[in-house]
């Protein structure tokens, strides 16, 4: 075929332009885009806490979406995986969305013991963060060891600490407890299990008796735990469940005559879902709050105006300001927060996962970056290093008063001499048998 | 026309008691073989082998074992599931306390643990049978649930009572990429299914079925019940810890007890009636029914660019997936296997039917 001189630049123009075009389209689309996986479970046996959750997760992140046009100008893309709480399908999830997005999966929240137990196996390998804030293994705070993981703001080792505290102060000193007794009424498993060994430090500090108290999944089942309650009498209970288990035992301990007051909940034992199936029972049961409890700050009226006002809401409008609403909410932050950091040092583009890491190593945000998150006095202030991945280790206790949460105390720090050396031994221990090479932080340049 | 053995003559017992009898039938065993071995791993992405063909390819050992059990025995066994666990508690034990030793000793190690655990869960078989015997395995799997989440040693002391291995390696090897990992568990399944095909077809696989069909009339022609039900225990416990041991290790790295809990058993033991009971191949059919057809469902409606919540997807994929399990049972009791051979049948008459 020929073509006429004319026509044939016409036809040259025309291909140079498409190709152009089209280049900086799939540049455009491939440079400014950062994918955020969320594995979720909205069903199975955990669906109904596991909702308001990744409702908030997501909230979030769409609210950065339309209110900032992304994490400076870098749009947040993100698919949600269901697993219904099923370990084999959490991994399924993890390996379908790890590789998505123009860089990667940015971080994983697997808000689950067994999933977070798999994936720190598998995250190292993939160069992936994980964010396991307020759950997973306690001793993951070394970030020595554990150079992939980031239980940010709280472990379980952070949280029985702070309860000790506060029944400590409320017998009148940490003293006084001598001779008291404490049960421990946990889910048989990592998760619950992951408490007992600072429980039993303490336990040993201050000379009170430990009952421990295990729940096997899923928990309806507590009727012999309650009979152990009715016989021994503890002073304290501390509630170490997730979903159907903690209103029941909320509901056993009506049963049994137990006072509610005198019960005390880690933070996933202290949500609407757990209190209000039991209605009025549920009446002066004590709760941690993982940072913020239920209630509404100045981020949740963006999330109504750019989110929500828009049609875009991912759950119901009257259901933000939930306890776990906001938990998902603070997740995703963080994991937000840390691209932001890591963009400081990287550029404003799409980060791999091996980038974020460094961001949620080198998170700082003191009142001023928490102001301008709409956070503030919402959660507490933190500061991540190469040593340190927990970067705050405060909370306080919130009561359900037959209608919401209320605040009863100010924040309560854990106390490191204690924890310190636990989570150094338990690392260390880690390490060996999985022949790791621990880091040396002061040789890293940041 | 294609699948025909005419001409195809047998003139030694050696050749005709082959695994594989028909000639068509050897070329598409090698064919697969072939390309699992040489194609996937160079066109697999790491999603196809870390989510998709390893889970499926250790499930199908542990169907496999099941099935030697259930489906060539007859004795039904609700505690599957726990015979991986002592299976991967096992090797997690040996590899942890003697660190230097070889991943296919330690494979091994598992397995005869697994083994002997067996055979005492399988001491109430000599008595009791059918349902009841169902309910004396489900005592196992509480047993055994119950042992690894209490007793500490097991787990090594870790404080949560979670266990974390370490990396697979064997003759100065080890075994990280995904393709890797891969390619060393479908050796291990082909070598077992192998063992498992043969065992079937010798005197013990004959003594089990022998037991299955009819245990008084096994017992008068000389067949010894005790033998043959604890042998069955033992080698369906063997499948079973090794497959116990490869998820542990290859496919979770790091687990809780809750990682082989009952639903577990009950997944392996509905891959097996689906699959096809006392049927290998079926096995495999099974495992791939049970783990691949919900992944599928799931990714449907995306694939086909249909805007769902995640939630209501989820709900889609138990509700086709259940309807499918009945519809399979009732298109044919015997399973997938059976099917299969239906579809060999036709072919053979195929394009003449009569």
């Amino acid at each position: 075929m020929t073509l006429q001189p004319k026509t044939r630049w016409l036809f040259a123009a025309a291909i140079a332009s498409t190709v152009a075009a089209g280049g900086v389209f799939a540049q455009a689309t491939a440079a400014k885009e950062q994918f955020f996986p969320v594995i979720s479970y909205r069903t199975g046996p955990y669906g109904p806490n596991g909702t308001p959750w990744a409702n908030g997760y997501v909230d979030y992140l769409k609210m950065i979406n339309a209110r900032d046009g992304g994490i400076n100008g870098v749009k947040i893309t993100f698919e949600e995986c269901e697993f219904g709480y099923d370990t084999a399908r959490g991994v399924e999830c993890y390996e379908r969305l790890k590789s998505k997005g123009p860089t990667g999966a940015t971080v994983f929240q697997p808000l689950s013991t067994g999933v977070t137990f798999a994936l720190t196996d598998k995250a190292p390998t993939d160069k992936i963060p994980l964010i396991t804030s307020g759950y997973g293994r306690a001793d993951s705070v070394d970030g020595t060891v554990f150079k992939w993981n980031f239980p940010l703001a709280g472990t379980y080792w952070t949280a029985a600490d702070i309860l000790v505290q506060h029944v400590g102060k409320k017998e009148g000193g940490l003293d006084k407890l001598k001779g008291k007794k404490i049960a421990l009424v946990y889910h048989d498993s990592p998760y619950g299990k992951e408490p007992i060994a600072l429980l039993q430090e303490r336990a040993k500090m201050h000379g009170f008796e430990l009952l421990l108290l295990p729940v096997t999944h899923p928990g309806v089942e507590q009727k012999s735990t309650w009979l152990q309650v009715r016989q021994q009498r503890p002073d304290y209970i501390f509630l170490w469940g997730w979903g159907v288990m903690n209103s029941t035992a909320i509901k056993e301990a009506v049963a049994t005559g137990y006072p509610r007051e005198k019960m005390y909940g880690v933070w996933w034992a202290g949500a609407e879902p757990d209190v209000v199936p039991v209605g009025e029972g549920a009446k002066g049961y004590n709760a941690l709050a993982f940072q913020a409890g239920a209630g509404q700050a100045a981020v949740h009226q963006d999330v109504l105006k750019h989110v929500y006002a828009k049609g875009q809401g991912t759950g119901k409008q009257e259901d933000i300001g939930q306890v776990l609403y906001n938990r998902g909410m603070i997740h995703a932050m963080l994991a937000v927060e840390g691209v932001r950091q890591a963009q400081k040092r990287f550029g404003n583009k799409p980060l791999t996962g091996e980038q974020v890491r460094w961001g949620l190593e080198n998170l700082n945000l003191d009142p001023a970056a928490l102001k301008r998150l709409g956070m503030e006095g919402f959660i507490a202030p933190l500061a991540t290093n190469c040593i340190d991945h927990e970067g705050s280790r405060k909370a306080r206790i919130h009561q359900w008063d037959g209608q919401k949460w209320t605040y009863t105390t100010d924040f309560y720090e854990a106390d490191m001499q204690i924890i310190k050396p636990m989570i150094t031994n338990s690392a260390k221990q880690y390490a060996t048998e999985k022949k790791i090479e621990v880091r040396d932080c002061a040789k890293e340049v940041s | 026309m294609l699948y025909r053995e005419n001409g195809q003559f047998k003139s030694t017992y050696r050749a005709d008691q082959q695994v594989l009898p028909i000639r068509q039938d050897r070329w598409f065993m090698a064919a697969v073989l072939v390309f699992a071995f040489a194609v996937v791993p160079f066109i697999g992405t790491q999603y196809t082998f870390q989510a998709i063909l390893i889970p499926f390819l250790i499930y199908s050992l542990a169907a496999i074992g099941v099935n030697l059990l259930v489906g060539y025995c007859g004795q039904i066994s609700l505690g599957s599931a726990a015979f991986m666990a002592v299976g991967a508690y096992a090797a997690y034990n040996f590899a942890v306390r003697v660190p230097q030793l070889n991943f296919l000793v330690i494979l091994v190690l598992a397995g005869l643990a697994a083994a002997a655990v067996g055979i005492l869960f399988g001491t109430p078989s000599l008595r009791i049978k059918g349902l009841y015997l169902a309910v004396a395995t489900l005592a196992a799997q509480f047993f055994l649930d119950w042992t690894f989440a209490r007793v500490k040693w097991f787990s090594n002391y870790s404080p949560s009572g979670a266990v974390s291995t370490t990396p697979v390696s064997m003759f100065g090897f080890t075994f990280e990429t995904p393709a890797e990992k891969y390619l060393f568990v479908l050796s291990v399944v082909v070598v077992m299914t192998l063992v498992a095909k043969n065992l079937v077809r010798s005197h013990v696989g004959r003594a089990w079925m022998a037991i299955r069909d009819m245990d008084v009339a096994a017992k008068v022609i000389g067949i010894r019940p005790v033998h043959a039900k604890l042998t069955a225990f033992a080698v369906s416990s063997f499948f079973l810890g090794i497959a116990g041991a490869l998820w542990g290790f290859v496919h979770l790295g790091s687990w809780e007890p809750a990682a082989f809990n009952l639903s577990q058993s009950l997944r392996l033991l509905f891959m097996v009636i689906i699959g096809g009971m006392g049927s290998i191949l079926g096995s495999f059919f099974g495992a791939a029914f049970i783990w691949l057809t919900p992944l599928f469902l799931n990714q449907v409606p995306a694939a086909l660019g249909v805007q769902l919540s995640t939630a209501t997807i989820s709900h889609i994929e138990l509700m086709i997936f259940g309807s499918l399990i009945v519809f399979f049972l009732i298109a044919e009791p015997h399973g997938l296997a059976r099917l299969w051979a239906i579809g060999k049948e036709k072919l053979r008459l195929w394009p003449f039917p009569h």
